[in-house]
């Protein structure tokens, strides 16, 4: 009763002391709501390309690590003619698409742009679904015999011709000229890759023509259904050791690593878990500078309120009485700060999830309970541990020394 | 049946940086309940270090003194709070009434402390009116003047029905016609058997009392009663 009296005759200062309180409180909110949103998403386009589709990385890696090539390395063990022989050889596929990659600038006439170069395989178009705007995907004939001829994203296309018709449009690439032949239709960005920034080319021409090299740096297949998956993996391990001569059977020797998109999703979850968890710690230090806060306008408080301090002990306060009323208003505050940093944290997370929505992304407006008793539960531990200090100090005040204060 | 105080060869001093300064030295004397007795002496005189250790607010350096029969050396601090909530009651020369609080709020503080909770705020308003207050009650602390304010600090010193009431110049920053309402309100209550020890260094203030002791350089110099005693009620000198 008298602590809370205390508090609204000092609106302004209760208020500003409250307001680290309230953003750190705030941000926590935030971070961990838009965190999940985020992750839902990514989530979900990952799931929107498939969950019946294959990886095949060159390098071998353990289960929970990512593979090498994701750190920059160049393995060259994979090659075109390990994409073939599982087209081939193992049953349930329904289509490969290898894939060599790289950057380059295309230019076509007076215009240029960089972008990224996609030389892959006919079964590009269903193994990664896509559609096609205008013209056609290259073919498997076209695949296999250098053909100097390009498919465009949706970015590049216009960026490089604007209004203009490509299709029959010779563009240059690393002084290649190649003929349009078709255009993709916009599709996004899904799992940090943009599918609409890339140009199509075939996968040999890519590597004889621009790249000069006779490796290629992902497989991805796709498998009839769901259930076949787990075998089809197994197979192609197989297949790819007997391929690369590799007799040991425990997959410590493989140079080759496979995987399959259920894989990909918990490691993609495990990943966005680190950083959601990390950005919301970085969050809640900032309620140590609000505790800090706190602290200040308590040691303040106690002083200005040195007399009072003296007439509630020269009227009966026992020491407890003391610490305890200073300890009761620097949780008051800050779990008054903590309980409307929620309720802002939660609004702005509803704001967010609004304007994502409104953008076209299937974003999922997420509070976790969890989230919310951490976030009172810390703020009321900053009240106590930085209270204290402030409280002791009064509790201990001399009563004649108190009085006496000017 | 001992007395309310009993106060034998109590002496203060203070150690400040190492430099020692006696405060008191040798205090003795007794006062009996239903006492009105000042304290006088010239600032300095150590007669406010003789009222905060008589009102358990500070601790003598030697010496003994018993409160109601209590040796208070052996008391802790605890202890002497809840003494202090319950048998004593302080008015200080600045009022100290807690800031932006009701008067009725700062007459409740007492019982706030105190383990007999029952019915505060009828209390409360009772021993309010008693001071003629009945129509502040609700005021806040700096709405009302000097002299209202000083006795709402009596009430609040009442409240918890005390067997002594600590006065430190109460008088100190009033103006004499509302000084000597308070003055009044304190022979009025020694009437009616409350224990009434006044903290002042003016001889007409003290006059208002029935025993004067006069403390100068830490010493008690005089221990007498007053023979023509001012009273505030009726047709007094200062008016």
């Amino acid at each position: 009763m008298m602590p809370i009296r205390t508090l609204l005759a000092n609106k302004a200062r209760s208020f500003l002391t409250m307001l680290g309180v309230i953003i750190g409180v705030g941000a926590v909110i935030v971070i961990i709501s838009v965190g999940a949103g985020a992750q839902s998403l990514i989530l979900s386009q990952v799931k929107s390309l498939g969950t019946n589709i294959i990886g095949v990385l060159p390098g071998a890696s353990n289960d929970n690590g990512p593979p090498a090539t994701v750190m920059g390395i160049v393995i060259t063990t994979l090659t075109y003619d390990d994409a073939m022989a599982i087209k081939k050889e193992i049953p349930n596929v329904v289509d490969v698409a290898a894939y060599s990659k790289g950057v380059a600038t295309v230019s076509w006439q007076s215009n240029q742009y960089d972008t990224n170069l996609s030389g892959t395989t006919a079964g590009y178009m269903n193994v990664e679904g896509g559609e096609i705007d205008e013209g056609r995907f290259f073919t498997s004939e076209e695949e296999k015999n250098l053909s100097e001829v390009a498919v465009l994203g949706a970015t590049v296309k216009d960026q490089l011709f604007g209004l203009s018709d490509p299709i029959g449009q010779k563009i240059k690439i690393k002084n290649h000229m190649f003929e349009v032949i078709g255009t993709m239709k916009k599709r996004g960005t899904v799992a940090f890759q943009d599918y609409d920034d890339q140009v199509f080319i075939p996968i040999m021409t890519m590597q004889k023509l621009i790249e000069g090299v006779n490796y290629i740096g992902m497989i991805r297949i796709k498998i009839n259904n769901e259930n076949n998956v787990q075998e089809a993996k197994d197979e192609i391990t197989a297949l790819l050791r007997e391929r690369h001569n590799i007799s040991d059977k425990s997959g410590a020797s493989d140079d080759f690593t496979v995987r399959s998109s259920d894989q990909a999703l918990s490691m993609i979850t495990s990943i966005t878990n680190a950083l959601k968890y990390f950005l919301a710690a970085m969050a809640a230090l900032s309620l140590i500078i609000g505790g800090i806060g706190i602290m200040n306008i308590m040691l303040i408080s106690v002083r200005e309120r040195t007399r009072e301090i003296g007439l509630r002990k020269a009227v009966g306060a026992k020491t407890s009485n003391i610490l305890n009323q200073f300890l009761i208003e620097a949780i008051a505050i800050t779990a008054l700060g903590g309980i409307i940093g929620i309720i802002v944290g939660v609004l702005i997370s509803f704001l967010i999830s609004v304007v994502a929505q409104s953008l076209g992304y299937s974003w999922d407006f997420i509070i976790s309970l969890t989230s919310i008793i951490l976030a009172l539960a810390v703020s009321a531990l900053v009240g106590l541990v930085f209270g204290l200090y402030p409280a002791y100090k009064a509790s201990k005040l001399e009563p004649v020394e108190a009085l006496r204060y000017e | 049946m001992p007395g309310l105080i009993q106060v034998n060869n109590l002496s203060k001093t203070y150690d400040s940086e190492g430099v020692k300064t006696t405060a008191l030295s040798g205090v003795s004397f007794n006062i009996e309940k239903g006492e009105f007795v000042a304290i006088m002496g010239p600032s300095g005189s150590g007669k406010s270090t003789l009222m905060h250790i008589l009102g358990l607010l500070d601790r003598a350096s030697e010496g003994e003194y018993f409160f109601e029969g209590k040796n208070v050396v052996e008391l802790s601090d605890d202890e002497l709070a809840v003494l202090r909530n319950e048998s004593i009651g302080f008015v200080f020369q600045a009022f100290n009434l807690l800031p932006r609080t009701t008067v009725l709020e700062n007459v409740k503080l007492p019982l706030f402390y105190s383990k007999d909770k029952k019915d505060i705020d009828g209390r409360s308003r009772k021993v309010l009116e008693s001071v003629g207050l009945g129509h502040r009650l609700n005021f806040f602390s700096n709405q009302i003047s000097g002299g209202e304010k000083q006795r709402v600090a009596i009430a609040r010193a009442l409240v918890n029905e005390p067997s002594v009431i600590f006065a430190d110049e109460p008088t100190g920053n009033l103006d004499s016609k509302s000084g000597i309402q308070v003055m009044e309100i304190l022979q009025n209550l020694n009437d009616h058997g409350n224990t009434i020890i006044l903290v002042t260094h003016e001889t007409q203030t003290a006059e208002y009392s029935k025993r004067i002791l006069r403390i100068m350089d830490g010493k008690i110099v005089n221990d007498e009663r007053v023979e023509r005693r001012r009273l505030a009620g009726d047709g007094d000198l200062l008016k």
